[in-house]
């Protein structure tokens, strides 16, 4: 095979594909991160939300069943960073690592019987004569469900944040969390909300791969997808649409990479392989120097604990 | 209705007794966990934490077992903690840990077969050094880039385990054996191998070096104006600048110190207990070892009783699999527990709790 | 309106924490339309007892009625719905979202943001407190973000407004404003509750002032029949000297500032602006201005913190701009930042430590990178005996320590390295009067000894008892130093808002 025969179609149906779990996740944290909490668990979340979702669906037979089961499982995990980091004060950073740890090992332990096992299909979503347009149709139109769900879910996000008064409530607690608690907000109760709907959303992103991007259960499938999301929101500046523009990008440098391999080019897959992390590093250089800092966006409180002293 | 207050000044108290009563809640949840899998939550904890020493029948083999796989957990740890005490979150040893190996392992194979007594003091300077640099970038884009530290180290790890991948396959491949993977053995090249110092003891170089660093690093922490720096630091950021220390050396040095450490540790383990450069080479010593520096309260002496714990728990874990059929997974559930109920501890260390009559939000 | 019930009724209100009771059995009427100082110093319970009125903070007894009914605010909103709003010292806007979304925070029901923008307009043109609503609060000046607090109130029709020492952040001009502001919302029935410890002020605002000492009710009383002394003794409940000052001859220049300046990295910081000065030794220099106008950078670019090309600061002739903060202390520049938790002290350490943070240098506490820590004790020893710290020890972790033992701490620690040049910035913020009064003496003493010293303060009281000269700053330009006899409260305000000597007024809205 030689890179001419890449279809352009093709490649950006196949990236829309490789940037949703990432996508989702990355929204997920957005939130969070704008509510003042720097939750590191996301690649913890995620692997469970993989396996949780894996089982719901084999054992109903039922994908949708099983992407509510990940972003429950998600939610749940993230319920537990909830409660060491809002209501005991634990340190952020530690717990979110202590996520990650733990969601490596439980999904690991849950998911043994479940190697080598083929989820149900979740099915394409029917959208008519639209997938029938030259070119576009196979481009766009052509997918599951989830992709546009990821895509509402930015658009969700970014009205609530923009317009809504609870979303304006969010930014301030994530702001200034003295001055929100002075007005009388409920800063951890919006922080725990906040914290849950990240963790959802990175439960549906690590069942979107075990359900259909792969799709398979294997141990530590997520492969990093949840740092990577993590460096996203940092790329996005906290901004959705950026989140989503990032995404793509990466999902593009993905099935590029991927394309590379079986194109046969003459680098060994180990190093083509390496290129997604690389390029995140990369990336995450070039939004944090220079004049347009990316990180002077960042919530003022972000990563602060808070505890009301009055 | 319970409310938390802070304490004027941190409980000495609770700090050091969280430990222990997280390892203590970590054996009833485990048990519990075992319980639900099917097998006798008593026996699991026993074969798990005391038969591995106690036990005729496995102590023989598993004794040795704990300083090797302790040594490298406290030698990482050690490092990390450093970083960790002045909010500096490397969180990539494992990263730098395979570097070592490779960069020691390369330098021996390189050699190989010549025989002479400078290669392996050679393969630990080479060790020492590849962590180091791994280290460096994410050093180096933070304190020139601004660039988040914790994301930099973390990924490079996927790289790490990607270039270990491609050298297990390709650079560093046995040459005489065709078809599989991996280097040539270590152990069988006299000039290369971290032997045992005393035989059938687990007692090799890194476990020497774990004892030095240490030593090195609690002095280093209690009487070195290096190691108030780095606690000044972590506690008080910009009182560490009144103070003259420079964030950006301090980065530089927190990661370099690591790194070294990380470095020496997968060094000695390819040379001795693993022996090979292979594709499964990288256990999660890396990722555990953040656990023993949480849980040794980011204290060089803690960090050894820490180390010597989760060292148990590999060896354990390998018992319960072959004797119970417990997954390997499991271990890894029970460590991430650990950390939690740490952290959940913790908060008595700042905070009381306290009654209060009435509901307030 | 000829009602006798008092709009808001305080009985026995009593707040204990641990190791303090910050309000003890507090009662006091407010009348509708009255303007009622509460007056007390750092520390007296001021900001407990407001707290509970507006529903931060539950009291452990007693109860409180609004025109005569049960009152029992468990959230600020249900203060707010309550018809009592508040104006907050610190921490009650957000840098980073504009004006119209600040003020909807800390509204009940607001109206959409756009009809929010139009009454926030009309409102604050009505009151002479122009605003923009569309800007970001980050950038607005001190006197401009309080606008955006108070009228965030005033658009919810308030009955009774709280106001918590409002003046700390303006010019005497802008607090001329604010008190007509005042006045008219008097004037127009709204009640409103005063925070101050600034005598005059309330003397000349206030129908009536209740006087708080360490959290109980000393008097309620007509402020305008006391005189301030009379009611500086009921605050502070001892007599107080003013320091004493030897008069003296001042010496050479021992530091000197040509042309510098220097970008502020923080977006909402304040870059300075071709600062000149000379200090000569034996000379105090006070440099008032509101805050946020560069005080901090001013600071920091002058102990070494932040760094700066090497001839733009000159110490007893040295160029020392490029050096580092060790590097000036051992050349004979110390410093004191404001904040003394986090900046100038680490809070979880001892005070052995803290002793040696700034001390390891001058006072030879560590040798070849290790530390002594026995004479570093003994240095955190004789700061506390000749400075008079009330702590257990050297060995108590710098939190533990009141406000003001604390402060006393850290410019002893500094005085005691037997400096040529001190920077101090607010040297007495939230420190009880009698700390206070020890540290301004020893500011004195040390100046008498010959040391130059610089006090950066935005309590004007403060620098015209201590200064022997005086400049001002304003958005990151400092006024020519003036000597401080003779000058007035006028002069003085006019070279804070910005009308320096060299320069025509700046901005039309000072």
């Amino acid at each position: 095979m030689i890179l001419g025969s890449i279809q352009p179609a093709v490649l950006i149906a196949a990236l829309m594909v490789a940037a949703t779990p990432i996508l989702l996740a990355a929204i997920g944290e957005l939130v969070v991160e704008k509510a003042g909490v720097l939750n590191l668990g996301v690649e913890g979340m995620m692997i469970l939300g993989a396996v949780a979702g894996f089982i719901v669906a084999v054992q109903t037979g039922n994908p949708t069943l099983g992407f509510i089961g990940a972003a429950v499982a998600g939610g749940v995990l993230a319920l537990l960073f909830a409660l060491l980091t809002q209501v005991l004060m634990a340190n952020q950073v530690a717990s979110g690592l202590a996520l990650t740890l733990f969601g490596l090992g439980l999904s690991a332990l849950l998911g043994q019987s479940y190697v080598g096992i083929s989820p149900p299909r979740t099915p394409k979503l029917d959208l008519g004569p639209l997938s029938d347009i030259p070119f576009l149709g196979r481009a766009f139109f052509s997918h599951d469900a989830l992709v546009y769900v990821a895509i509402a879910i930015v658009i969700g996000v970014l009205w609530f944040l923009k317009y809504s008064r609870a979303g304006l409530i969010l930014r301030a607690v994530g702001e200034n969390h003295d001055a929100a608690h002075g007005l009388g907000y409920h800063v951890k109760r919006v922080r725990a909300l906040a914290i849950m709907f990240g963790g959802a959303c990175a439960g549906l992103g690590g069942a979107y791969l075990s359900l259909i991007r792969v799709p398979q259960w294997t141990e530590g499938m997520t492969a990093g997808a949840g740092w990577i999301a993590l460096a996203l929101v940092v790329f996005a500046s906290w901004r959705p649409f950026r989140a989503l523009a990032g995404a793509y990008l990466f999902g593009g440098i993905v099935v590029l990479q991927l394309n590379l391999q079986a194109a046969g080019v003459k680098i060994p897959v180990e190093y083509l392989s390496m290129s997604p992390y690389l390029i995140t590093i990369i990336v995450l250089v070039f939004i944090s120097s220079g004049k347009a800092r990316g990180s002077l966006n960042a919530p003022g409180s972000l990563n602060r604990p808070f505890h009301a002293s009055g | 209705m319970i409310q938390l207050e802070k304490r004027l000044a941190p409980s000495k108290r609770a700090q050091y007794l969280n430990p222990f009563l997280a390892v203590a809640l970590t054996m009833v949840a485990g048990g519990l966990m075992f319980a639900v899998l099917g097998k006798d939550p008593l026996a699991a904890i026993r074969l798990i934490f005391f038969d591995p020493i106690f036990s005729e029948q496995f102590g023989s083999y598993s004794r040795p077992q704990l300083l090797i796989k302790s040594a490298p957990l406290i030698l990482i740890a050690v490092g990390l903690a450093i970083g960790f005490r002045a909010g500096i979150w490397n969180i990539g040893a494992e990263g730098q840990y395979i570097i070592g190996a490779l960069c020691g392992a390369g330098v021996a194979l390189a050699f190989y077969p010549m025989e002479g007594w400078f290669i392996f003091p050679l393969m630990v300077v080479a060790g020492a050094l590849g962590g180091f640099l791994w280290a460096m970038i994410p050093a180096i884009l933070k304190t020139r880039f601004n660039t988040n530290e914790i994301l930099v180290s973390l990924l490079l790890v996927y790289v790490a385990e990607k270039l270990l991948a491609g050298m297990a396959l390709g650079l560093l491949r046995n040459p005489d054996v065709a078809g599989f993977p991996g280097s040539r053995d270590l152990r069988r090249y006299e000039s290369a191998h971290n032997a045992d110092l005393i035989a059938n003891t687990g007692m090799h170089w890194g476990v020497v070096a774990a004892m030095i660093a240490v030593i090195l690093a609690y002095v280093m922490m209690t009487r070195h104006s290096l190691g108030y720096q780095v606690r000044l630091a972590g506690q008080a950021p910009r009182a560490a600048r009144f103070a003259g220390v420079s964030p950006t050396r301090l980065v530089v040095v927190c990661f370099g110190i690591a790194g070294v450490l990380a470095g020496l540790a997968g060094m000695f383990e390819v040379s001795g207990p693993s022996g090979q450069v292979r594709i499964d080479f990288a256990s999660g010593y890396g990722f555990t070892a953040i656990i023993v520096a949480f849980l040794g309260r980011l204290n060089p002496i803690g960090i050894v009783l820490a180390g010597l714990l989760l060292g148990l728990t590999y060896i354990g874990g390998e018992l319960s699999q072959m004797m119970l059929q417990l997954p390997g997974a499991a271990i890894q559930v029970f460590q991430g527990m650990l950390l939690f109920f740490l952290l959940a501890l913790d908060f008595q260390t700042n905070y009381r709790l306290k009654l209060t009559k009435g509901a307030r939000a | 309106m000829s009602t006798t019930t008092p709009l808001l009724q305080i009985s026995g209100l009593t707040k204990a924490y641990p190791g303090v009771v910050a309000n003890d059995d507090v009662s006091f009427d407010i009348g509708a339309g009255q303007i009622h100082a509460l007056l007390g110093e750092n520390g007296a319970g001021k900001s407990t007892l407001v707290k509970m009125i507006y529903g931060l903070v539950k009291p452990d007894r007693g109860d409180m009625r609004l025109r005569g009914n049960a009152y029992a605010p468990v959230q600020p909103s249900d203060a707010r719905k309550s018809g009592i709003a508040m104006v907050f010292q610190h921490f009650s806007l957000f840098d980073a979202l504009d004006v119209a979304e600040n003020v909807a925070l800390g509204m009940e029901n607001p109206p959409p943001l756009r009809d929010l923008a139009t009454r926030i307009r009309d409102v604050s043109e009505a009151y002479g407190l122009p605003l923009d609503p569309s800007r970001l609060v980050g950038e607005l000046s001190a006197g401009e973000r309080q606008r955006v607090e108070i009228i965030r109130c005033l658009l919810q029709d308030p009955k009774l407004l709280i106001m918590d020492e409002p003046t700390s952040v303006l010019t005497p001009q802008e607090v001329d404003i604010l008190f007509r502001t005042l006045r008219k919302l008097s004037e127009e029935g709204t009640a409103i509750l005063y925070i101050s410890h600034k005598l005059e002020e309330i003397r000349s605002l206030c129908s009536e002032a209740t006087i708080l000492r360490g959290g109980q009710k000393v008097a309620t009383c007509d402020p305008r029949e006391k005189s301030a002394r009379a009611l500086a003794e009921l605050m502070v409940g001892q007599l107080l000297t003013p320091p004493e000052r030897a008069a003296r001859a001042t010496g050479d220049v021992v530091l000197q500032v040509d042309g510098l300046s220097l970008k502020s990295n923080n977006p909402f910081g304040t870059s300075l602006k071709d600062i000149n000065f000379a200090l000569r030794a034996g000379e105090v220099l006070g440099i008032a201005g509101v805050a946020g106008n560069g005080q901090d950078e001013l600071l920091l670019v002058l102990s070494g913190e932040l760094a700066s090309p090497s001839d733009r600061v000159r110490l007893l002739g040295q160029p020392v701009g490029h050096l580092g903060p060790n590097g000036r202390r051992g050349l004979g520049l110390v410093a004191a930042p404001e904040e003394r938790l986090g900046h100038a002290a680490a809070p979880d350490m001892s005070l052995t430590e803290n002793a040696y943070l700034s001390g390891a240098g001058r006072k030879e506490l560590v040798k070849n990178g290790f530390i002594d820590w026995g004479k570093s004790r003994d240095f955190a020893e004789s700061v506390i005996a000749r400075f008079d710290v009330r702590t257990p020890g050297p060995h108590v972790v710098a939190r533990a320590l009141s406000g003001g033992n604390l402060q006393k701490f850290v410019i002893g620690r500094e005085i005691e390295q037997a400096p040529a040049v001190i920077i101090v910035n607010q040297p007495t913020w939230g420190v009880d009067a009698s700390a206070a009064a020890t540290i301004r003496q020893a500011l004195l003493d040390l100046a008498a000894q010959g040391a130059g010293v610089v006090v950066i303060s935005q309590d004007l009281d403060e620098l015209l008892e201590v200064a022997d000269s005086f400049a001002a700053l304003n958005e990151g330009r400092l006024s020519a130093p003036r000597p401080a006899r003779g000058l007035t409260v006028d002069q003085i305000g006019l070279m804070m808002g910005g009308a320096h000597d060299l320069h025509a007024p700046e901005g039309a809205d000072a």
